[in-house]
């Protein structure tokens, strides 16, 4: 018995429902978990590179435009009224918030519907615990792969914004691999929101109010500063206003080292935390 | 289906002014209303994007921007200036959302119309379906918009009220020309298409800026574009700064909604019967 269903945003799955899986816990898997995570994220890549296209327009040119408009655009406005923002041109304030917002959402991007994707509609990760892969190869070769998308998203809008001059060149190199970090902070958390979800009703959810209101009001476009008094603890709190944060300090080229480490750890923490929760919602969805 | 959900939802759905030639329109508007009930978190949670970016905007980006010259020399604080943008933006958004996406899912995967055409309805009636559905849809938000706006105090003038019949007309313009779209479409990579004209028009037409911002030599690109006509519209009612130019913006939506719906009925007359 079979059926064919698509997603929303995208791909056509053939999805076998008769295939029983319970029984692929027993199968003798590798002694040390994650030890061949690098199987699962070659098959990630070897999708991609099928279907990069596809997303060039939302991971390249939309960070882009969005520089174009509110940087320059906008700019003019802000520079003419205020200087800038405490003395900064504000296609240049504009820009690293842009960057780390990118990185964010291609994060979401890839760690929503192709997660739930490949648990429900295409269900590569059955085929994957089919072989001698385990949940922990699963988590880590799919997050490694997003770290892959984040990656060149944050190298493209870099390098632009660099030509451009909203980029302080060579420190920017080390805001972009902050904003990678921030991106990659994000993943492993919707990851394991997406492994547990039944259809796609809540990405709608997720989107409208975790990843929109950060992208609006942690930092990417004004200070926190500007917000009311009782917002701002919860500005602080959301990764994003961490490395937006830290990306903005080395773009505009003053670095505060200590500062930067401090927002550094903390998106470790949320990456590192945010794999355990990952292993664990894999774990009890496609195992037990 | 419960009785009580049909008991509300029949009247509202059979008392819409549907054109003539296409008389059961309204029974694919009443299914589409039926099936919210699966999906009415995502229904529900649409009123708070345009809301979110009015805050953002408006309010945190607005005491960094300050003032804004709307143009005829009428100087108004930032919120007040994109406010009726972001509405007329989010009824573009809305109303392309629903007749692509959407529409594309229902034509090809749910092969949702292959059924309605197996009963008395005809290509002409889901056209003009999808069309009223997605109009129904959009209004519902443009009028909580339009009261979040008057509550934050961004409204000048009782000619906002008409804001609300042209983020309708909006919708439809962008309504017709995305059903179109769609029935050329031939997969779900094509969507990026349809963002790749979407986000430019939401980002450059006069949305977040004065027109005056551009250089003289480009301004007409910019005016040309469907957003900024139903942007200007918007703005020119909440303002109160009506002049014939606003008549203008209203002629140049309507002709383009109704190339739009033509281009659609005749597309699905010929994909979905041959």
């Amino acid at each position: 018995m079979s059926e064919t269903r698509a997603t929303p945003l995208g791909e056509s799955a053939h999805v076998d429902t008769a295939v029983p899986t319970a029984h692929l816990s027993v199968l003798p898997q590798d002694p040390r978990p994650g030890a061949l995570f690098g199987r699962a994220f070659a098959y990630w890549l070897t999708v991609y590179r099928r279907t990069w296209l596809g997303s060039a327009i939302s991971s390249f040119l939309a960070p882009l435009l969005y520089l174009g408009a509110l940087g320059f655009g906008l700019g003019t406005l802000v520079n003419r009224s205020g200087g800038g923002i405490g003395g900064v041109p504000y296609v240049e304030f504009v820009a690293p918030g842009l960057l780390a917002a990118t990185a964010m959402q291609t994060a979401a991007g890839e760690a929503s519907y192709p997660v739930m994707g490949a648990v429900k509609w295409q269900r590569q990760y059955h085929a994957m615990l089919a072989a001698p892969l385990g949940t922990v190869d699963l988590v880590l070769g799919h997050a490694t792969f997003i770290l892959v998308r984040i990656t060149l998203a944050c190298a493209a809008f870099t390098a632009v914004a660099a030509v451009l001059g909203a980029f302080a060149w060579p420190l920017a190199v080390v805001g972009a691999l902050v904003a990678v970090l921030c991106g990659a902070a994000h993943a492993p958390t919707i990851m394991a929101f997406s492994a547990r979800q039944d259809n796609d009703g809540n990405f709608n959810l997720l989107f409208r109010f975790g990843i929109i209101p950060m992208f609006l009001f942690a930092g990417t476009f004004f200070p926190v500063t500007q917000l009311p008094g009782w917002l701002q603890p919860i500005a602080w709190a959301t990764p994003l206003w961490h490395g937006t944060t830290a990306v903005r300090q080395l773009t505009l080229g003053r670095p505060d080292w200590g500062e930067i480490a401090g927002h550094c750890a903390y998106l470790a923490l949320w990456l590192g935390v945010g794999l355990l929760v990952a292993v664990r919602a894999y774990r009890s969805r496609l195992v037990s | 289906m419960s009785n009580a959900t049909r008991s509300w939802a029949q009247p509202i759905v059979r008392a819409l002014p549907i054109p003539a030639g296409a008389g059961m329109a309204r029974m694919l508007v009443e299914r589409n209303g039926r099936s919210v009930r699966t999906f009415w978190p995502t229904i529900v949670s649409g009123f708070f994007e345009p809301v979110f970016y009015l805050f953002s905007l408006g309010v945190g980006l607005g005491t960094v921007v300050g003032s804004v010259d709307a143009g005829g020399g009428t100087v108004v604080p930032y919120a007040v200036f994109v406010a009726p943008a972001l509405l007329a933006s989010s009824a573009m958004n809305g109303a392309v959302f629903d007749t692509t996406g959407n529409v594309f899912f229902k034509l090809k995967y749910a092969r949702l119309y292959d059924s309605v055409l197996a009963t008395p309805l005809g290509p002409r009636d889901v056209a003009v379906g999808e069309v009223t559905w997605a109009l129904l849809r959009g209004s519902a938000y443009a009028a909580m918009f339009l009261l979040v706006m008057a509550l934050a105090g961004t409204v000048t003038s009782w000619w906002a009220v008409l804001t609300l019949p042209a983020a309708l007309l909006i919708g439809l313009a962008f309504a017709g020309v995305g059903m179109a779209a769609t029935t050329y479409m031939r997969s779900w990579q094509d969507l990026d298409l349809v963002q790749l004209a979407v986000l430019p028009m939401f980002l450059f037409s006069a949305t977040f800026y004065p027109l005056s911002t551009y250089p003289e030599s480009i301004r007409w690109l910019i005016q040309i574009t469907p957003l900024y006509q139903g942007v200007a519209l918007a703005r020119e009612l909440a303002l109160g700064m009506v002049s014939w130019t606003t008549v203008n913006h209203v002629a140049y939506l309507v002709v383009l909604g109704l190339i739009g719906i033509l281009v659609a009925a005749r597309r699905l007359d010929r994909t979905l019967l041959s």
